[in-house]
């Protein structure tokens, strides 16, 4: 009950935020600190996957925090990518699999026979390697997710375009051709896109994988300040290659080696003093 | 929350996959369906007549209750194997041509041309044979080989089948080429390979799965194909000897007879056995055919 | 010189020769048929019935034909694709990629994709008889839709394999049941459902052997379901057996007719598939 009452009251209060927005365009994002009652918290317990009786994941225990970055980091092939996925349950397209252990999202284990998938994926938006937008206008790309979990309401849902085109910093760009096919933007353009989309369905955390890697410099620039902006709501799971990346903006790092957590901590705990030899060599070269 | 819009979503889930499942079951179960009802009606000829005795039989005299499948059934194959014969090299190179050697634009403008044609109906393709190859054959080509030929022939029957694949075989072939990534070409090339080594050795190899399934369904095109056939193979009921006799291949023999003959159940059964052979050629055919694509895939994986 | 280049040269000289016999026996084909059908080609025969003596060359046109062929393609092709989309994508969506359903329906659908259309049109005719059924227009539809079902099925389920795994991981992270996200990927595959249409059509509209026994043939033009209804490849196949030439010469028209139709919607139709793929995903 408790609950249901903070998700309306929340609501209410970005509708009136959206409000005042359109009298000045240019306001900062929206800040919205304490008002969630907990902190939402994802509990990975002994997870293990196989596939194809390859073992994947090798015994995952790992807690990820609500607004923090989390920057997961190894070399390729380490499995930083099927941790993501299992997040989600996202994996789970994949053939000839098996997944032991419990990924608790919200206190909710969504392994269990029970648990309902197509309502925890909305609390965890995922923005993945290459922009994915689907083949619509961009208006109904943002509103998709809405629309499925049941917003008609045509005022409404033009509301929440322009508010998460504008926290992407894309409301200025395509607010003129928001009914032309999302396909056409630029790559730069569709990520920034992409994420509005995610967050539009009001996730609790954002799961990134290696999402400015495919981008050009100054728009990889631009989903990266985005990420610092929007760690003030929510809690940002990250994938990255890029070392300096999880230098400048993580909160927290995990360091993976062939599908085992080596290391993990606060970034600067990680950065400055790596407890784990792995982890030492990688930092400074010796692998990547 | 808003569960019971949840519930809904989930519910409404359930009943598409469920109608899906269903149809998919059903598309399965017409397939055992065609494959039995076919095998049921055929029943009363082979109370009558031994399997062996059908299929080897040369003789066709319905009326005294004579019925030998072999003639059809060698018109059959002999007519779908010539068509092939003579679609298959001409696709394969001009595919090639088209693919390698010609600049793109030609490309675009030929490929959406060759869709367009696949889909001009065989009946027009028999009009073309009647007029133009059946008169050729009975006047240019056939008397420089034997003494007389009608023209409606095997010959006839195979060209008309393999100019009616042609399209659909180039458009297929040309896509596969397509997809055979550009590596390979300059791979090849800059080992000092010519282009046509490079077709030859690498393109052709790479691509072999591709066409070993346009083969495939080109065939599956030719071998069920009636109407053009009926106009042009003379549909004379004895084993054709050379291309310049007429042959009477088991569609032909179905589509002129049926329905006529209702009056007769044992020349109706016979006539649901020619649809059974038909049936279980293509079964069997498919069957094979994907076998020996795995085969091929696990063994080009280049 | 050396031997490569010789057969270089040799197997440059067959490609060009090849692509000629191509083009030339295709071009041999409009030729032929517009040679002969134009002559008799008029505006009778766009508009009128077969008259009192059209089989011994007399006035009328192949109205009924043309009429009864539109009825059955516009009736099978809407059916089909009622049929075969969801069928397309339970494989594709639904059941996952190494499902044994999935390659058993797979082969399945090749087989009945193979089976010849007169083996259609005898089983079709062969349950009507032994449901005291007659020919008509139903039966017609039924067996034509029976017919590119397979065609339907097969050309969609190429494109929906290649769906990119990224939009539908997309759409399921929103949040998106499986049925949504088929709602998605049917926008993605609209411009291949339209090439499977175009195809269906024109397989549907000139299949004479499936239509046969199943729907008949005849003058006027069908008023309802249960009544025959005539078609243009059947038109033209029975003319074309007529002794008199008049109504020989009819045939190439209705040929020509029938050519000049599949044309038309295949050009017009790849215009509209053109429209749709303005939103896909490369």
């Amino acid at each position: 009950m408790e609950k249901e009452k903070s998700e309306s009251s929340r609501i209410l209060q970005r509708f009136a935020f959206w409000k005042s927005s359109t009298e000045k365009p240019e306001a900062p994002f929206v800040e919205e600190e304490g008002e969630k009652s907990e902190d939402a918290v994802i509990d990975i317990e002994n997870l293990n996957v196989y596939i194809r009786e390859q073992h994947i994941l090798k015994n995952i225990n790992l807690s990820l925090h609500d607004k923090k970055i989390t920057c997961i980091i190894g070399p390729s092939g380490c499995g930083k990518t099927t941790l993501l996925r299992s997040i989600n349950r996202m994996i789970e397209t994949t053939e000839h699999l098996r997944v032991t252990g419990r990924v608790c999202v919200d206190g909710e284990d969504i392994y269990d026979r029970k648990a309902e998938i197509t309502h925890i994926r909305k609390k965890i938006g995922l923005l993945s390697q290459r922009p994915t937008p689907l083949p619509m206008s961009i208006y109904d790309n943002i509103t998709y997710g809405c629309r499925i979990h049941g917003e008609r309401n045509r005022k409404k849902l033009d509301s929440i375009v322009e508010k998460y085109l504008r926290n992407v910093n894309l409301w200025d760009e395509v607010k003129d051709r928001l009914h032309t096919p999302a396909s056409a933007l630029s790559i730069g353009q569709q990520q920034r896109l992409c994420l509005a989309r995610g967050l539009a369905v009001e996730p609790q955390f954002i799961l990134a994988d290696e999402s400015t890697s495919a981008l050009d410099p100054i728009s990889s620039k631009h989903i990266e300040d985005l990420f610092a902006k929007l760690r003030k709501r929510y809690g940002i799971i990250m994938v990255t290659h890029t070392l300096r990346q999880a230098l400048r903006i993580a909160d927290y790092v995990v360091f993976m080696y062939m599908g085992e957590v080596i290391e993990q901590g606060t970034a600067e705990e990680l950065f400055k003093n790596p407890q784990h030899e792995l982890t030492k060599q990688y930092l400074s070269g010796v692998f990547s | 929350m808003s569960l019971p819009l949840l519930q809904r979503r989930l519910y409404k889930d359930k009943a598409m996959r469920t109608v899906m499942r269903v149809l998919t079951w059903l598309s399965l179960f017409l397939l055992v369906a065609i494959g039995i009802g076919l095998f049921f009606k055929s029943r009363l000829i082979l109370s009558e007549h031994s399997l062996w005795g059908l299929l080897s039989g040369r003789e066709w005299k319905p009326l005294s209750g004579e019925f030998g499948f072999l003639p059809f059934i060698v018109g059959t194959l002999f007519v779908t194997a010539l068509s092939i014969a003579i679609a298959l090299p001409i696709a394969l190179l001009s595919a090639l041509f088209l693919t390698e050697y010609a600049g793109s634009w030609v490309k675009r403008v030929v490929f959406p041309i060759f869709d367009i044609l696949a889909g001009i109906p065989s009946v027009v393709y028999g009009v073309w044979g009647t007029l133009i190859i059946v008169p050729w054959i009975a006047d240019r080509l056939g008397p420089k080989f034997v003494d007389y030929t009608s023209g409606y022939t095997v010959l006839a029957s195979g060209v008309v089948l393999g100019v009616m694949i042609l399209p659909i075989l180039v458009s297929l072939l040309i896509e596969i080429f397509t997809i055979v990534p550009q590596d390979y070409r300059e791979a090849s090339a800059s080992l000092g390979a010519t282009k046509w080594q490079t077709c030859w050795k690498v393109i052709l190899r790479k691509a072999l799965p591709g066409i070993v399934a346009a083969v495939v369904l080109s065939i599956s095109k030719a071998f069920g194909e009636t109407i053009a056939v009926l106009m042009v193979c003379g549909n004379y009921a004895a084993i054709p000897r050379s291309l310049f006799d007429p042959c009477y291949p088991l569609p032909a023999l179905i589509a002129n007879n049926y329905g006529e003959m209702l009056s007769l159940p044992l020349y109706e059964s016979a006539l649901m056995f020619a649809a059974f052979i038909l049936f279980f050629i293509i079964l069997i055919f498919n069957i094979i055919s994907r076998w020996v694509l795995r085969n091929i895939e696990r063994n080009f994986k280049l | 010189m050396k031997s490569k280049f010789i057969v270089e040269k040799i197997f440059l000289g067959l490609m060009i020769i090849s692509v000629i016999l191509v083009f030339g026996f295709l071009g041999s084909i409009l030729i032929t048929i517009v040679r002969n059908g134009w002559p008799a080609m008029s505006w009778d025969m766009i508009t009128q019935l077969p008259g009192g003596g059209f089989y011994i060359g007399k006035e009328g046109g192949v109205l009924n034909a043309i009429v009864g062929s539109l009825y059955i393609v516009g009736a099978s092709t809407v059916l089909g694709l009622l049929i075969s989309i969801p069928i397309v994508f339970y494989i594709n969506i639904y059941l996952k990629s190494d499902s044994k359903l999935a390659s058993l329906s797979r082969l399945s659908f090749d087989v009945l994709y193979g089976i010849p259309s007169i083996v259609y049109g005898a089983f079709g005719f062969a349950i009507m008889i032994s449901l005291g059924l007659r020919t008509s227009l139903l039966g017609g539809i039924i067996v034509i839709t029976l017919l590119i079902i397979p065609i339907f099925v097969r050309s969609m389920d190429e494109v929906a394999r290649q769906l990119p795994r990224h939009l539908l991981d997309a759409t399921y992270s929103l949040g998106a049941t499986r049925y949504e996200v088929i709602k998605v990927a049917i926008r993605q595959i609209l411009p291949g459902i339209a090439t499977a249409t175009l195809l269906s059509i024109g397989r549907a509209i000139g299949d004479a052997a499936g239509v046969m026994f199943t729907a008949g043939f005849t003058d006027s033009i069908p008023t309802s379901l249960d009544q025959p209804a005539a078609t243009l490849p059947l038109a033209i196949f029975f003319q074309l057996s007529s002794p008199i030439p008049d109504v020989r010469e009819r045939a190439y028209a209705a040929a020509m007719l029938l050519t000049l139709i599949v044309l038309i919607l295949s050009i017009v139709g790849r215009m509209i598939t053109h429209r749709f793929s303005k939103n896909k995903i490369k």
